[in-house]
């Protein structure tokens, strides 16, 4: 910062409310996140406060007109629907991260990147009709009812890949070249150079791109809520038809009211931890992980 | 040898997303182009949406999109000339709001859905209106906003603040013709990014903009966005499909668009206001 005398002091009268101004306009755009949490809580507190919190882990199952609140089964397809996702696009996401950098000539590596960057813009909603009008009918050809856990995983690793490829590719872009410079004088082939080297070097920011599209693939909403079948029930194998926590709060915020009102806010701000709590650990592995 | 299985595992892995993303886009467009005509765009949607046009739902979306931006920007430029100009880089301050918004971006979007139906449509008393959906919008777009305007920014060169104190140019005069008009590319390029998140929104403006289908006549009539029509059309209207497809490749096409206008126009904004380089 190189304006270091204060605002008052300048000869222009604008200066003078200008800095209290713009931090009084930062200091609401960091409010914002507050106010989320803030109303998050207020709508769930009917919840929060009595038995039933320990309900949404104990309870038989949802049944919100009944007073049961229990999202453990939704929680599960939730993990298991975005981890299944991640499986899939982690690989086949660091392996285009590769061909980008390392093995594709200059010319297919833009037109690559055009192709990944269309696909990170396409909407979920998008990705969402896609799943159902062709990946569903073919999984139903093979295993009918076709909407499941497996079409939820195909279709959220399909939207995640983007993420994982593009951070990915930045991560490897950003190795020094003068370690690749040394494998390379050492004899390396492109594979051990790749493998050895490159690899663990990115290691931080590839660990970080996963992450970060783990919590996406948690917190999405529409492609899974079109795909998966929304039988809320513990995901017996892939094929079961499922419903995650977000396509819960989708399906039923329309008619909910009272406590079942207040026990979607809960599985909200559910959501919000466990989003939050990937997103600390992605920063933690970029920070950690760098190799010097 | 092992080095030549390794390189045809990497084609195959580059060759299998170009694949599926062929894949989709060859369905969107063979789909949605054969439903797609002036007349669907130009018309109000009738029978749920199976025939019909899909003017209203045009219309409510760059109504909501208009409020989201007109919301965020001004809010997202002042936060950001803020946090570069007037907070130390190590400053807490600034941290804790570089920190709030950075959590705030990661936020899923169905969250945002809910604190908007409690704090704009409930508690503000908004309802179900395009204002609701808008002002859901810019909160969610605003961090990645910020970010970008603030690193384009922090980019600025030094020299040029120093030449323009050295000038007795007002800060206000150096923020206006100076730092911002620099910035503008990155600036841009923010706004495309939240444009086209806002664009692509759905669970967040289910509850907030609502449902209904008509043409609005205020920015406080509940509107249907294009998104939110995509998936009544898949989910909720049996044979709706193709109307579905042909929304979807517009919702496509617009975001596209409005990504290649924004480009266009900070060019010209860049152009205009700073020659010297």
């Amino acid at each position: 910062m190189i304006w270091s005398r204060p605002s008052f002091l300048s000869r222009w009268p604008t200066d003078r409310w200008l800095a209290p101004g713009l931090g009084v306009a930062a200091a609401g755009a960091g409010l914002i996140l507050l106010l989320v949490l803030v109303f998050l809580l207020r709508e769930a507190a009917p919840l929060l406060g009595s038995h039933a919190a320990i309900g949404f882990l104990l309870d038989a199952g949802w049944y919100p007109l009944e007073g049961q609140f229990g999202m453990l089964p939704m929680v599960v397809a939730s993990l298991a629907a975005a981890l299944g996702a991640l499986l899939l696009a982690a690989p086949l996401g660091i392996v285009s991260a590769i061909f980008l950098n390392f093995s594709a000539p200059p010319g297919v590596a833009h037109l690559y990147r055009m192709i990944v960057a269309l696909l990170a813009g396409i909407p979920s909603v998008v990705f969402g009709l896609w799943g159902l009008t062709v990946l569903v009918p073919l999984i139903a050809r093979w295993q009918p009812p076709g909407a499941s856990l497996l079409a939820a995983i195909l279709i959220l690793a399909l939207m995640i890949l983007p993420t994982v490829a593009l951070t990915s590719a930045s991560a490897l872009a950003a190795v020094p070249k003068s370690l690749l410079h040394g494998a390379a004088a050492l004899g390396l082939t492109q594979q051990g150079t790749i493998l050895r080297v490159a690899l663990p070097a990115a290691r931080g920011g590839i660990i970080n791109g996963v992450l970060l599209a783990g919590a996406r693939a948690l917190g999405e909403t529409m492609a899974v809520l079109m795909v998966a079948g929304n039988v809320v029930q513990y995901p017996g194998g892939l094929l079961d038809p499922v419903r995650v926590l977000t396509a819960n709060i989708a399906l039923e915020m329309a008619y909910a009211s009272g406590a079942h009102r207040a026990g979607l806010f809960a599985s909200g701000l559910l959501l919000t931890l466990a989003v939050m709590l990937l997103a600390w650990l992605a920063i933690r592995a970029s920070h950690g992980g760098r190799h010097d | 040898m092992t080095d030549r299985i390794f390189t045809g595992v990497v084609w195959l892995g580059a060759g299998v997303m170009t694949a599926l993303f062929l894949w989709l886009l060859g369905d969107l467009l063979w789909q949605g182009a054969s439903h797609l005509s002036g007349s669907f765009l130009l018309s109000d949607p009738a029978d749920s949406g199976r025939s019909g046009g899909i003017a209203s739902i045009l219309v409510s979306t760059l109504l909501i999109l208009a409020v989201a931006l007109l919301a965020a920007i001004p809010l997202g430029l002042m936060s950001a000339v803020w946090l570069t100009e007037y907070t130390r880089r190590d400053g807490t301050l600034g941290a804790a709001v570089r920190l709030s918004l950075d959590v705030l971006a990661g936020v899923p979007s169905i969250v945002f859905g809910l604190f908007g139906n409690a704090f704009f449509s409930v508690y503000l008393g908004l309802g179900f209106s395009i204002v609701s959906g808008g002002l859901t919008l810019a909160c969610m777009i605003l961090p990645i906003f910020i970010r970008t305007s603030e690193a384009g920014l922090s980019a600025v060169s030094d020299d040029w603040r120093r030449n323009a104190a050295a000038l007795g140019m007002s800060r206000a005069s150096v923020l206006w013709h100076v730092l911002l008009p620099a910035a503008a590319p990155a600036v841009a390029s923010g706004i495309m990014l939240g444009v086209g998140r806002a664009t692509a929104e759905t669970a967040a403006l289910i509850f907030t903009s609502g449902y209904v289908d008509r043409m609005p006549t205020s920015l406080f009539d509940s509107g249907r966005a294009l998104a939110v029509h995509i998936y009544d059309l898949s989910m909720n209207v049996t044979g709706g499909d193709r109307a579905a497809y042909a929304s979807a490749l517009v919702l496509i096409v617009l975001i596209v668009a409005i990504n290649t206008g924004a480009l266009a126009l900070s060019d010209r904004w860049l152009a205009r206001k700073v020659t010297f380089s």
